[in-house]
């Protein structure tokens, strides 16, 4: 009843041609955007912003970037840390090396050399598939963790090989309350998302679905698998340099290449496998789930053994909450393969027939 | 269908409870937040250190408080995790109160959190980890490396070698090999021992050994051709256990290595028993200590009466004195602030830093504290945030630790010029000023 | 010279334990096409389960024999892990059927992370013993013609050994029983398998049981050279070069797989790692498999990926 089509006619081929042709949907999105630029600040406390909004908006970056390799083009990648760090530490190098380089600047450089390592290890993938390819790409991850770990140029020949950053200022103005730090973040991911989404509707998302579904049948009608391949591989490898940069500069502060080691990798592959693949909005839904269950769990379980009466120790909450955060993949992935967009896009199919069944 | 709305609903739960605030706790305390690393690679000797710092609280409340302030300790677990220690320190700073001090217990939160201290006003003290420079007060106002830091290690622990061969001179040409975590953690511990190198003459072998650990033949073969006199290992966790067992393995004699404080506990060496009969680790002033008056206090009020957070038979081993002796410097730094700030009144941080800075242990108030045999007087000051430099030398005799050293102090001509020089490059870096001496009034 | 034999024969036997834990792997891709992220969980967990039991039945049942006491440990080990396979198969593997690869490998990975937490929780996260008495110190051969012989640790050795006879057996398993043929069977083509009337899920709990016992033998002699911890889990990583180096399918290509990256991670650290800082063992395995799989894709042993459109 509130979500029907009615009366909305498209009269352009650019109106026919939007991101979301429904008006219901332009202005849902416009009032989610209002609502983070203008009501989160007014509703969050400090904490709410370094731990949850700032992570989960630059984790849904690198989520994004995932799936576009591995959602939208079918190349399994377990070396998304690799790419984080590299873009990480590019951007950090900019900004030591070169006085005056604006962040916006350091920052999408970093992206850049992020996607020529991308490439670089994005071509096995034109041989190898699958499961070889994923361990592959592992090869990437510990040989760039590495690398910052043993070439000290790239840390500026810090004695310890740990790196930090502060300072930040865009355009003169200075970055360092968690809100315009969440606002920074926030802007990255809507300008991203917004390339992300045209970037799949477009002819070269077509070509990476096509690789994706069947690579033979694809390179038979035409489509040429080495520019489509190394094309998710480059533009993956972009947004999380980007996000990677972001996660050393914004959140972290201060990092060492343990923070973008094989776990990382793990949790932004459990985060679209949840969220769904091949999904723009199932990188956000995932990146919420994984950011958030961990404290979830960490203030709920406590609680709930006080209601029990039983005090739980710190190593028993981690323990559980380990369990239970394996056993709720393992659930959603039976429940839902397709994830969590997928729940959303039924419900939203439901939302367009509501009151009525079908 | 019934499962999947099941799952849709628990979602949006998760969505929604963590936005439910926090609870508040009531009563004027001193909050301690505790940085636990219960789980994890570091879990054998991060445990007994949590451990020791909750007992030592404990006791204190038992004793009547901080001129009759309680404290209160609420652990965060990091498992060794530094952006989960971050999350932690998120979480935890604003709690009861406030927070008093940040124990992290990892070099790499240490380095993580060094930069929001100064914004956040809260003090951080890393007794034997994070920065070597942080001893420099006049640059890391917030950071307390109390009792000694990894350069104080490595020098310590190079005199003692040099002594067993008889003197600096004997050192010119014989070779040492590092094995250490090859982590900020590890890296830290070389620029003293490159800087002794410069001095006497010896060679070095450094052996990085990649995270987690667990296979080290290759690094022990290497030992085993090159044939070093002696062997450093700056390593913690499974690391350490795994690397003793690999000399075993290998044959090269325990003798001749020697451990850097985190390296060196009975958590890496109980198991091994008496194969690892020599090997010695240099403790910052304390070791396993379950003899002195504050282990035998512990005993009787705390675990006696079933308060004790871990095991009784850890009660004085080496990690949980660090965290007895952690605590202790947590807490009397607040009972040096309150003589300034107000008897009997809970702490704010800033107060609080003022209190580490102006740390006046002299062995009298040790003593009382049940510290005595244990450690040595701690004196900071505005620009010295280290205190003491003192150290020992243990060696596993199979069963435990006995003492094979006397008292021995860093080299200060050596390690003042280093920090400072590292501390300078990291204002510069960070375009710090230093601070002004009036400063040290605040 | 003598030192290169050294470094041969030691990566060797590593290289052997490293197949150990690759076997496991192996064996559940056979039979059911799923890539077990979860075996180094499993490992853990046996070799947690195996150290404590060994302290606790002496205790609990009061008798002082060491031998009979790792016994006890070994088969309620084992009895602990069939459980596992079965939950598994019954809980999670049969509501899954025929989902995409990638969705079986996230499922395992959320096996592994609840795994290690239910192993932590039950036997608890200190470090443990396991003293099945192979004996610690190395053994010199050769002293004679070469300075200082050649180093040659006995517990390797023991465990080479042990992971031969496994080998060895599960061959023999595979090969002239019953059971082993159904697996086999249902390797080769699963709905062949069903339509001749092998029921699925019961081989599904071999197999993963099968895998159990040999994460429990894995953990048993990782577990008494390195102490059992958390940490056991990670020796997993270095496993998958060795499963992927193989190919998946093949059991002596785990073998060969394990003893190739063994001598490879040794040598490589000895000789090159002086030059490059050191501690470049920890990618070597990956980069060489990356470098043998653009030569063959489904790795050396594995089975040639044909696809059909």
């Amino acid at each position: 009843m509130l979500y029907r089509e009615n009366g909305q006619f498209k009269t352009t081929y650019r109106g026919d041609s939007q991101i979301f042709p429904i008006a219901q949907d332009r202005i849902a999105i416009g009032l989610l955007l209002a609502f983070a630029v203008f009501g989160v600040p007014l509703l969050a406390d400090e904490y709410l912003f370094r731990a949850i909004l700032i992570p989960f908006l630059i984790l849904s970056l690198a989520a994004l970037g995932l799936n576009i390799l591995v959602g939208y083009c079918g190349q399994v990648s377990l070396g998304t840390g690799a790419f984080m760090a590299v873009g990480a530490y590019a951007a950090y190098n900019f900004m030591v090396r070169i006085d005056g380089m604006p962040l916006l600047a350091a920052v999408l450089l970093g992206g850049l050399c992020a996607t020529v390592v991308g490439v670089i290890f994005g071509i096995p993938s034109l041989r190898i598939k699958g499961l070889y390819l994923a361990v592959a790409t592992l090869a990437a991850q510990f040989f760039v963790d590495w690398t910052f770990l043993r070439i000290s140029w790239f840390t500026n020949n810090s004695s310890s090989g740990s790196v930090s950053v502060s300072g930040l200022e865009v355009f003169g103005i200075a970055i360092d309350t968690p809100f315009e730090k969440y606002l920074l973040c926030l802007g990255f991911l809507v300008i991203f998302a917004w390339m992300a989404k045209n970037l799949v509707r477009g002819h070269i998302g077509r070509e990476w679905m096509a690789i994706r579904d069947m690579d033979v049948a694809a390179a038979v009608i035409g489509i040429r698998p080495v520019y489509a391949k190394l094309t998710a591989f480059a533009v993956s490898s972009f947004f999380v340099g980007v996000a990677g940069a972001l996660w050393g500069f914004v959140h972290l502060g201060s990092w060492e290449p343990a923070a973008f080691s094989i776990d990382r990798s793990f949790q932004l592959l459990f985060m679209i496998i949840i969220g769904g693949l091949g999904s723009v909005m199932g990188s956000f839904f995932g990146a919420a789930f994984i950011v958030m269950l961990p404290i979830f769990l960490n203030q709920f379980l406590p609680a709930l053994g006080n209601l029990v009466g039983v005090t739980i120790s710190t190593a028993g909450v981690a323990h559980a909450e380990l369990m239970i955060f394996g056993a709720l993949i393992v659930f959603f992935l039976i429940v839902e393969p397709h994830g969590l967009a997928r729940m959303w896009s039924t419900a939203k199919e439901k939302m367009r027939l509501w009151p009525f069944p079908h | 269908m019934k499962l999947k709305t099941l799952a849709l609903a628990a979602a949006l739960t998760v969505a929604g409870s963590s936005f439910a605030p926090f609870a508040f706790a009531q009563g004027k305390v001193q909050f301690f937040p505790s940085l636990t690393g219960r789980t994890g690679p570091v879990a054998p000797n991060a445990t007994p250190f949590a451990n020791g710092y909750a007992d030592y609280m404990k006791l204190v409340n038992l004793r009547g408080g901080i001129n009759g302030v309680q404290t209160l300790v609420e652990e965060c677990e990091t498992a060794y995790a530094t952006d989960r220690g971050v999350e932690c320190y998120e979480r935890l700073k604003n709690k009861h109160g406030g927070a008093t001090v940040f124990q992290p217990l990892s070099t790499g939160i240490t380095f993580a959190l060094t930069e929001k201290v100064p914004a956040d006003k809260i003090p951080m003290i890393t007794s034997g980890y994070g920065r070597s420079d942080s001893a420099d007060g006049s640059v890391f106002k917030w950071n307390f490396p109390l009792i000694g830091h990894y350069w104080v290690a490595g020098d310590t622990l190079l005199q003692h070698i040099a002594k067993t061969q008889g003197g600096w001179e004997n050192m010119r040409g014989k070779k040492i090999a590092v094995v250490y975590h090859d982590s900020p953690f590890g890296k830290e511990v070389l620029p003293i021992i490159q800087e002794r190198q410069k001095m006497h003459g010896f060679e070095l072998q450094l052996l990085p050994v990649p995270a987690p650990g667990v296979e080290q033949k290759a690094i022990w073969l290497q030992v085993r051709q090159q044939r070093p006199d002696f062997v450093i290992m700056q390593t913690w966790g499974v690391m350490t256990a795994t690397a003793i067992k690999e000399a075993v393995a290998t044959g090269y004699p325990r003798e001749k290595m020697f451990g850097t404080w985190w390296s060196g506990a009975e958590p890496d060496l109980r198991d091994i028993g008496a194969a690892a009969k020599g090997y010695s680790a240099v403790m910052m002033q304390h070791g396993a200590e379950p003899q002195s008056a504050v282990v035998k206090e512990i005993l009787d009020k705390v675990h006696a009466k079933g308060q004790g957070t871990g095991p009784k038979d850890e009660v004085g081993q080496v990690l949980f004195m660090r965290g007895v002796v952690g605590a202790m410097l947590a807490v009397e730094g607040v009972r040096a602030a309150q003589e300034r700030f107000g008897k009997g009144k809970v702490m704010t941080g800033e107060q609080a830093r003022w209190g580490y800075e102006n740390l006046n242990l002299t062995q009298a108030k040790l003593d009382a504290l049940g510290f005595k045999g244990v450690m040595r007087p701690v004196s900071t000051s505005c620009f010295d945030h280290m205190g003491s430099a003192w150290a020992r030398v243990h060696t596993w005799d199979g069963a435990k630790f006995t003492w094979t050293s006397d008292w021995l102090q860093a080299d200060d001509q050596i390690i003042k010029p280093l920090v400072k020089a590292s501390a300078e490059r990291y204002a510069a870096e960070k375009k710090l000023t230093k601070r002004d001496p009036k400063d040290c009034q605040s | 010279m003598g030192f290169f034999f050294e470094a041969l024969i030691g990566g060797l036997m590593a290289g052997m334990l490293y197949s150990l834990i690759a076997l496991g792997f192996v064996l559940i891709f056979k039979a059911s096409g799923v890539f077990n992220f979860a075996q180094g969980a499993m490992v853990l967990f046996a070799a947690l389960a195996m150290a404590r039991f060994s302290e606790w039945f002496p205790e609990l049942l009061g008798f002082d024999n060491k031998v009979l006491g790792n016994v006890l440990a070994f088969a309620g080990a084992l009895l602990l892990m069939v459980a596992v396979a079965w939950v598994i198969e019954r809980w999670v593997l049969r509501k899954l059927v025929n989902q995409e690869a990638i969705t079986l490998l996230m499922v395992t990975l959320g096996i592994a992370y609840f795994l290690d937490g239910f192993g932590q929780s039950l036997f608890g996260s200190d470090i443990y013993k396991i003293d099945i008495g192979l004996p610690k110190e190395p053994m010199f051969l050769l002293e004679s013609t070469f300075p200082g012989g050649i180093l040659v640790s006995k517990e390797d050795l023991y465990a080479t050994g042990i992971a031969a006879a496994l080998v060895i057996g599960l061959s023999m398993f595979f090969q002239y029983t019953s059971t082993g043929r159904a697996l086999r069977a249902v390797a080769d083509d699963h709905q062949a398998a069903q339509s001749i009337g092998i029921p699925l899920s019961r081989i599904w709990v071999i197999v993963w049981s099968v895998a159990g016992f040999v994460a429990l033998v894995a953990g048993m002699i990782w577990g008494s050279k390195l102490g059992v911890q958390f940490s056991l889990s990670l020796v997993a990583l270095k496993a998958l070069p060795v499963v992927i180096l193989g190919g998946l399918t093949s059991v002596p290509g785990a073998i060969v797989g394990g003893l190739i990256i063994g001598v490879g991670e040794k040598l490589s650290e000895v000789y090159a790692g002086p030059f490059l800082g050191g501690g470049i063992e920890i990618w070597f395995g990956y980069v060489l498999v990356l470098f043998v799989l653009l030569v063959r894709p489904q790795g050396l042993f594995g089975e040639k990926i044909i696809d059909r459109v």
